[in-house]
């Protein structure tokens, strides 16, 4: 059985609304009778795109994550609902309007939360998948039309082709730990959800100090070499997709053959280890 | 000549016939036929034969012979109306004939004006247009300053507003083949955000619906300009605005002379060719003679006062041409330095995002990304790459440092530079130290822009051995360090290092992939600034091409009076100002001073506003609010869509209805003129008849028809609007354009749109400067420079007296070798709003980056309770106010006890602004920024004299020119102090 998927690319991403304005313009004072009541101008987010900004000045990177709902296969608003909430066979999860009429607690049972409160109408409301317009043949909703850079993607495939797509696209949901099987994937994800550690060696020779190109540079937790680069035409390292709460050592290899090491304990956010002169 | 009376006679007996048929088949024609009841007269001009028709109820007869009526229209001859009275007529045969008193009208404006288009109708009555939908849904086409769309509408409502997807019959795209791969783009249009929250701004509750009077404005006795701004407004009727502002613009031109009306508009305005800034205001304004605002090059400023005078390009302000790039650049390029560049922001102009998918492409071909940026911004963020984020106004310091590692490593084309340059010895011995003893390298550069040396000098080394683009501001010309203090100064820095690099051999250029896509730039179809309908022949670029593709009337302005945009205030209050212009015709044609007001001209005293608002686009924008406060401006008359920023400081409110409301035409972000063939900037090249989507809201109406109303009452209808509607204006664009060799009028009208077949690889452009590169005749396909540029022959080298890039700038010897802000040769001159203005530096010690916005264009789209509030990165909601958000270091913050989303008071001497604090660190410590542009003006006490919550950053940037001899804003580098602000606190 095919049904709709939404594959989000956090890398493509940058920002430009076009996805969530594409929304406002297909909902906000548009009723599609059977689908949905319109969409309060202002308030509501029916996709979110979240920033987040790693490591600090200058070596710095910054990622965009939309989220929306995530058409769960095994919706906990579907549970809660008592029949305002629908899961059709092609997958796309659906509010009654009439049905969830002052059904405010629906709201609380989206862990993403992704069901918005309309109070002017006392309904919960949430992202149709542009639902009415893929039942009259259009190819993917208003948000992945108008997305600029193909971060948005929708996908009608079985849960074998997901499977396939998964495992080749190093695809992921968000909080698996849910259990709710989302069917919104997402593809580097660890642009926001992991940490790096950065930094920038130099070198000085007859008083000028330059970038130190080409330099080894390895990560360690405790005695275990975990990954290695080499310092680019800036003297710049990076280690990305690295877990929080560890403790890391960079060890910098000195130009004698010796290393310079500097410890990270616990390591919290992405950070930028600064110049290191060597 | 029996033959000729023959035909008269039996043309004026169809034309009865016609009129009674078509209102017969066409309901809108039997209406149109009931607005007026009155007789005309169509004759020779002899009296020896004749018709007069009878408008009555609705109904039209006519009799024989020489009769009583209020309208006449007489001819000279048979020959001349057989010429004229004909369903395919030639324009120019009618202008002529015109113009030369061969046919004549008299009567009321209102009725030959009526006449005149009422014949008109008789051929395009009935004209289908859209296509449906089914469901009672019709999809038209429209056009936006971020793009074209179709435009879904139920019931005379827009429903949806989306990017166009190309159907079958759609010309096919080009295909690049670079690094073995082959390089598509998608057959549909990109958009800009700001495009997709139209449908929430033509429904806005801002929205003028109804002409407005300020209550407390009597023009028979007590004005009260003092209130401006402050007082409330009364709703009004057409006719009584009409006839106020007509009355005022009598008055003033009886009682003061020539030039006491000032007409002011905001750089953009709704897209198409006829509802253009450009278009019908100038045809208007031009038609009753006004002192016109002369327009800085407000996105350009550096490049037009600083880099023309080392390379020319003084038709594109100084920016330079771009063609092919896109294909040299995949093909050839090692590694882009943006520099103030943020294309995926500002989409170019007009580009919406057409050169996303291109980035993407050289991303995915692992080319290198350098961003030179105080802010780490968008493109940045997305590419990836080394940011270096130097001082606002400190760049050209980092320029020299980079030069000076080329010369000292050997890293520069020396064959190049002694081929196509000249002065290069003067300007090196400047670098290494020659004439002030300090060789400008990085270390030197260090103090001045932050940057490390070891940084600059990995850059330098990078880019002296790697075949390199050179991304400088966002397509041609523009970025935000071209509106520095010393914005001249780095956009000559631009044209000085490409030199030293062999600008134009492959893979060596400028840009960043915005500009210079394979389109046909052969294909004519001109933009806005050829001045559709302004009949503007010194104003805009209409005696290029246009005016011979598209005959009308020409306009010319009898007053020659100007204003210098920046110092409007002054002129206004202080009563004198003096001004350079803006003239792309030359590279010298800036050096001409003007001064207000002008030889035997009157002071301003009626300033007749239209659209986009000055308080967030302008500088030191208090100026502009306190302005309207004296009484000195005697009238404020204010033409705009929406209740927002000065438009609440007029006296009389005219509401102008949206493009979606209209009739208009237009190509996808075709500007032509300065910024020609930028187009290019579009993967497709599409066209499109801009549908009267929807009919005007409330009373609103097209600028067009205020315009025409206005001039009926001012006795020069017949001149405005040549008889034509705004859709036989459209029309005859269309006619004057390439188009008519692949489609027709008729299914152009349904349609609404069409995509510019692509040439054949053979027959795509040369790339920009390979010509130069090599020595050839230049081979792009443009006009300028003009034949008289030329040292040599036509199209022999560039503009400048050598003919080549000049290190040392012929034109600033002959005009001023002595300036010290501008010397022949680029030299470091320390910002004059920076740390080196070291008392103002220890009050003020934040610099405030200010570039053009991302998420408007420029005011459109900001406020007006548009959906783009509710972007997180564009304004907070805080307390129930959309606040406007500054950037700041968490460093700065913390200092200040700055929390994330807390409201801040961003100021200076200035004034001061009320935004949310964004905490990032996207800009180093001691840089602030946030977007210039805010549409919403919004004073917590007296205007003008208080803080203003709405956003306008403006209102701290400085009114100094960005060099003495300019009209150059330097709105990019000031300084300020940002401290909590909470709302409780008394009013500044």
């Amino acid at each position: 059985m095919k049904t709709w998927r939404m594959i989000v690319d956090v890398a493509a991403c940058e920002d430009c609304n076009n996805c969530c304005l594409a929304c406002k313009d297909e909902h906000v004072d548009n009723e599609w009778p059977g689908y949905s009541r319109p969409q309060p101008r202002h308030g509501q987010r029916w996709i979110d795109v979240q920033r987040t900004e790693r490591g600090q000045f200058p070596l710095i990177d910054v990622a965009y994550r939309p989220v929306m709902c995530m058409q769960c296969a095994d919706a906990p608003c579907v549970k809660a609902s008592e029949g305002a909430i629908k899961r059709r066979p092609d997958g796309i999860v659906l509010i009654d309007p009439v049905k969830a009429k002052g059904k405010q607690g629906l709201v609380k049972s989206c862990p993403y939360h992704q069901i918005w409160w309309n109070e002017a109408e006392q309904i919960p409301q949430k992202c149709t998948l542009c639902a009415h317009l893929l039942d009259q043949g259009w190819k993917q909703p208003r948000c992945a039309q108008a997305c600029p850079t193909g971060a948005l993607r929708i996908e009608h495939l079985d849960d074998d082709e997901m499977k396939l797509r998964v495992e080749t696209d190093h695809l992921e949901c968000l909080h698996p730990e849910y259990k709710t099987v989302p069917h919104v994937y997402y593809r580097n994800m660890y642009r926001y959800t992991s940490c790096f550690i950065a930094g920038s060696v130099s070198v000085t020779r007859d008083g000028n100090t330059d970038c130190a190109v080409g330099v080894g540079v390895r990560l360690l937790t405790g005695e275990k070499p975990i990954a290695s680069a080499v310092t680019d035409a800036f003297g710049d390292f990076k280690f990305d997709r690295l877990a929080s709460g560890n403790n890391y050592a960079v060890e910098i290899a000195m130009p004698g053959g010796n290393c310079k090491t500097l410890s990270i304990a616990n390591l919290k956010e992405s950070k930028n280890i600064g110049i290191v002169e060597i | 000549m029996a033959f000729a009376k023959i035909q008269f006679s039996a043309t004026l007996l169809a034309l009865e016939k016609m009129l009674r048929i078509t209102a017969m088949r066409y309901p809108e024609f039997a209406e149109r036929l009931r607005q007026k009841d009155f007789a005309a007269q169509i004759k020779l001009r002899d009296n020896s034969q004749g018709r007069c028709f009878h408008f009555n109820e609705g109904k039209v007869s006519s009799q024989a012979g020489v009769h009583p009526a209020q309208v006449v229209m007489a001819f000279q001859s048979p020959q001349v109306a057989a010429r004229i009275l004909r369903p395919s007529r030639s324009q120019l045969d009618f202008l002529h004939a015109v113009k030369n008193f061969q046919i004549e009208v008299q009567g009321p404006d209102e009725l030959t004006v009526w006449l005149a288009e009422t014949l008109g109708m008789l051929l395009t009555s009935g004209a289908k247009y859209g296509t449906s939908l089914g469901d009672g849904v019709m999809r038209f086409t429209s056009n936006t300053n971020g793009g074209p769309v179709f435009v879904d509408v139920k019931d005379d409502k827009i429903i949806r507003i989306t990017p166009i997807e190309f159907d079958e019959e759609d010309a096919q795209p080009w295909t690049i083949k670079a690094r073995g791969r082959s390089f598509t783009p998608p057959r549909k249009t990109t958009i800009s955000s700001h495009t997709l929250a139209w449908k929430s701004m033509v429904y806005s509750k801002d929205r003028l619906l109804y002409p407005m009077k300020r209550v407390d404005f009597n023009p028979d006795g007590e004005r009260n300009p003092q209130n401006r701004g402050i007082s409330g407004y009364e709703r009004i009727s057409w006719d009584e605005a009409l006839d106020l502002v007509a009355g005022e613009i009598q008055r003033v031109k009886r009682e003061y002379g020539p030039g006491a009306i000032l007409n002011g508009s905001g750089s953009h305005h709704t897209w198409g060719a006829l509802g253009y800034w450009l278009s019908a205001r100038i045809r208007f304004f031009n038609t009753i003679g006004a002192t016109m605002v002369a327009h800085n090059p407000d996105s350009w400023e550096g490049w037009y006062w600083g880099a023309a005078h080392h390379w020319g390009y003084s038709s594109h302000n100084g920016g330079g041409e771009t063609y092919s790039t896109v294909e040299d650049c995949l093909k050839n390029a090692e590694m882009i330095v943006f520099w103030s560049s943020d294309p995926e922001a500002t989409s170019g102009v007009y580009g919406a995002h057409e050169g996303t998918i291109r980035r993407q492409w050289l991303k995915e071909l692992g080319i290198p990304f350098v961003h030179i940026d105080p802010y780490y911004n968008h493109t940045a963020a997305w590419l990836g790459g080394k940011w270096l984020a130097p001082r606002p106004g400190a760049d050209s310091a980092m320029v020299l440092a980079i030069a000076c590692v080329w010369i000292i490593e050997n890293l520069y084309d020396k064959d190049y530079v002694a081929k196509r340059t000249e002065g290069f010895d003067k300007w090196r011995d400047y670098i290494l130290g020659k004439e002030d003893g300090i060789v400008k390298t990085p270390e030197w550069q260090e103090a001045e822009t932050g940057v490390p040396a070891k940084d600059v000098r990995a850059l330098a080394r990078q880019w002296g051995t790697k075949k390199t683009y050179l991304a400088a501001g966002g397509m041609s010309g523009f970025g935000a360090a071209c509106r520095t203090a010393t914005g001249t100064d780095w956009a000559r820095g631009m044209v000085c290092l490409m030199a030293m690099q062999g600008l134009g051999k492959p893979g060596v250029n400028i840009g960043c992939l915005q500009q210079g896509a394979p389109v046909d730039t052969r294909f004519f179809f001109p933009g806005y600034s050829e001045g559709g309908m302004s009949g503007d022949l010194a104003g805009t670029a209409m005696a290029m091409n246009l005016f011979q593709k598209m005959p009308q009337l020409p306009t010319i302005n009898t007053v020659q009076q100007v204003v210098p945009r920046l110092k409007i205030p002054e002129a206004i209050v202080d009563g004198h100002c003096e001004g350079y212009p803006t003239d792309p015709r030359t590279i010298e044609g800036q050096f001409f001073k003007f001064k207000y007001p002008a030889p035997g001209h009157s002071q301003v005293k009626l300033y007749y506003k239209y659209g986009g608002s000055h308080f967030g686009t302008m500088t030191n924008t208090n100026r502009y609010v306190n302005m309207y406060r004296t009484d000195k401006l005697e009238c404020v008359v204010n033409q705009s869509i929406w209740f927002e920023g000065e438009a609440k400081f007029a006296d009389v409110i005219l509401p102008a209805c949206t493009s979606f409301e209209r009739w208009d035409i237009g190509e996808f972000a075709n500007c032509g003129g300065y910024v020609q063939h930028s187009f290019t900037q579009c993967n497709h090249r599409v066209a499109v008849l801009q549908h009267k989507c929807i009919e005007p809201l409330g009373e609103s109406k097209s600028d067009f028809q205020i315009f025409l109303d206005l001039s009926k009452r001012l006795g020069v209808a017949a001149s405005f609007s040549e008889g034509s509607t705004e859709l036989d204006w459209c029309r005859r664009y269309f006619e004057a354009t390439d188009l008519t060799t692949l489609t027709t009028w008729k299914k152009f009208l349904k349609k609404g749109y069409f995509v510019v077949p692509v040439p054949s690889e053979e027959l795509r452009d040369p790339v920009s400067y390979q010509w130069f590169a090599e020595g050839r005749l230049k081979d792009t396909p443009e006009l300028t420079p003009l034949p008289g540029s030329y040292s040599g022959a036509f199209r022999s080298g560039l503009q400048t007296q050598s003919g080549k890039i000049e290190f040392e700038s012929s034109s600033l010897k002959r005009f001023d070798a002595e300036d010290p802000e501008r010397s022949p040769i680029l030299k470091y001159v320390p910002a004059w709003e920076g740390p080196h203005a070291n008392e103002l530096y220890a009050r003020f010690p934040l610099h405030l980056v200010s570039p053009h916005p991302r998420f408007t264009f420029h005011t459109q789209s900001d406020g007006k309770d548009s959906t783009t509030n509710d972007i997180k990165d564009h304004r907070v909601l805080i307390d129930g106010f959309y606040y406007w958000i500054v950037r700041v270091n968490r460093r700065d913050a913390a200092v200040r006890g700055i929390a994330d989303h807390g409201l801040v008071r961003v100021f200076n001497d200035r004034g001061a602004v009320i935004c949310a604090a964004q905490l990032t660190e996207r800009v180093p410590p001691g840089i602030v920024h946030s977007y210039e542009s805010s549409a919403v003006y919004d004073p917590v006490g007296a205007p003008g004299k208080s803080a203003d919550r709405g956003g306008c950053i403006n209102i701290l940037t400085p009114s100094r020119m960005m060099i003495g001899k300019s009209h150059a804003l330097a709105a990019c580098s000031c300084l300020v102090e940002v401290e909590k602000w909470n709302s409780g606190k008394t009013p500044v």
